[in-house]
């Protein structure tokens, strides 16, 4: 077959005809892919909450609210109960001054603000320096502490975290997300057992929590 | 040239990254450990080869005019497939990779072998070329990526063999370059005894 000529017609249609066909493969695949990909994002945001908070027996993400950090946005919280009793708030907080990007953790408070776990959900520091974050050694430093009395700022802040060595940036980062959860879910509220959990759609219960958003 | 030939020069002979020194900007970017080497390397090979057959496939019904937006179009398009089965089935590998996936359409990799070798010989030869230079690709992006975790954090595939911090600027973006200096020297030297 000989090569076809590069009249205005010719080009016309044979851009048109092979977008046509690549559009219609992409919808396809995007059909397919779609659920897939829903799924992997609830995944990991399930088993965030699981290392967190692990004894819970509700479903948390259902129960979701929101509070405002007093910064323009919010919080997404997670209540996490079992058989009624609320364990505890997984919260997904950020911080905008990672050393290359936000930085996104998920933190488990108890009731009265003491750390339980963190697991990292997001995060685009330097390999090798800044996601040390996601290891024990620096991470689990927090676990037990409470805000009221733990400074979450590193030692050379004057603060009682210990930086990782030569990501100095990543640890204020990290810090700073941790402060961020803790400022948005307890300044100037009591969380307690007999406290009725917030349901979404049951604003009156929920007084003193109300969605600003 | 046989086929034989047409499937390993990609590796040593027309080496993308060794020889032909192309698509160095993901290169640089993505090969902080081996497995993200690796992990690109095989995206890119899978847009290769899908872009090297149907432009082969279709070279005679593309006017010469339009050739390049029509390149740009099919290869797009695999690149978006690559894109969506990653975030579907492997997501860690994919927010490591990040914008470098959608990138690879404008890897110069990619068009150069539409445009000098798909677009004018047959479907086989482009597979088996799309294939060659796709592995070759993968093969230097995973020597590096592994040399770069090796000398810059102490393991290899994640795992760690070396207690503590290696030399660390082998991991920030000049060990890309110094290393990749290295290895083109080493290969520079290898082709000349």
């Amino acid at each position: 077959m000989a090569k076809i000529e590069s009249s205005f017609k010719n080009m016309a249609l044979s851009l048109t005809l092979i977008s046509l066909i690549a559009s219609a493969c992409l919808a396809f695949v995007y059909q397919i892919t779609k659920g897939p990909i829903e799924a992997s994002v609830m995944n990991k945001k399930i088993s965030a909450i699981k290392t967190v908070i692990p004894e819970f027996n509700n479903n948390p993400d259902a129960e979701m609210f929101r509070l405002p950090t007093g910064e323009g946005d919010s919080l997404d919280i997670y209540p996490a109960k079992k058989d009624g009793n609320l364990l505890g708030f997984v919260v997904n907080t950020y911080s905008p001054s990672g050393f290359s990007g936000n930085i996104s953790l998920m933190a488990g408070f108890k009731t009265d603000g003491t750390i339980i776990n963190i697991a990292v959900l997001e995060q685009k520091e330097t390999p090798g320096l800044g996601t040390k974050m996601t290891g024990p050694e620096f991470k689990d430093q927090f676990n037990d502490k409470n805000p009221a009395e733990f400074v979450l700022k590193v030692k050379k802040d004057g603060g009682q975290v210990d930086a990782i060595t030569a990501a100095t940036i990543s640890s204020r980062a990290f810090c700073d997300a941790l402060q961020r959860a803790y400022k948005t879910l307890f300044t100037g509220k009591e969380w307690n057992d007999s406290a009725v959990p917030p349901v979404p759609g049951n604003t009156s219960q929920a007084e003193p929590i109300k969605d600003n958003n | 040239m046989n086929q034989l030939q047409n499937f390993t020069k990609g590796f040593f002979k027309e080496n993308p990254i060794l020889v032909l020194v192309l698509g160095t900007c993901p290169t640089l970017a993505t090969t902080s450990s081996a497995l993200n080497g690796m992990g690109m390397g095989i995206a890119t090979t899978f847009v290769l080869i899908g872009s090297n057959v149907v432009i082969s496939l279709l070279s005679k019904v593309i006017p010469d005019k339009v050739r390049i937006p029509a390149f740009i179009v099919i290869i797009a398009s695999f690149v978006t497939i690559v894109d969506l089965f990653m975030q579907a089935y492997v997501p860690s590998l994919y927010e490591k990779l990040g914008i470098f996936i959608p990138l690879i359409v404008v890897n110069c990799i990619v068009l150069g072998r539409a445009e000098a070798f798909a677009s004018k010989n047959s479907v086989l030869s482009s597979l088996i070329d799309g294939a060659g230079m796709g592995l070759g690709f993968t093969m230097a992006l995973g020597i590096l990526g592994a040399f770069r975790e090796i000398v810059g954090s102490g393991a290899v595939f994640g795992y760690k063999f070396i207690k503590g911090d290696g030399i660390l600027v082998f991991i920030l973006a000049p060990g890309a370059f110094i290393a990749l200096g290295y290895l083109i020297a080493l290969i520079n030297k290898l082709k000349r005894t």
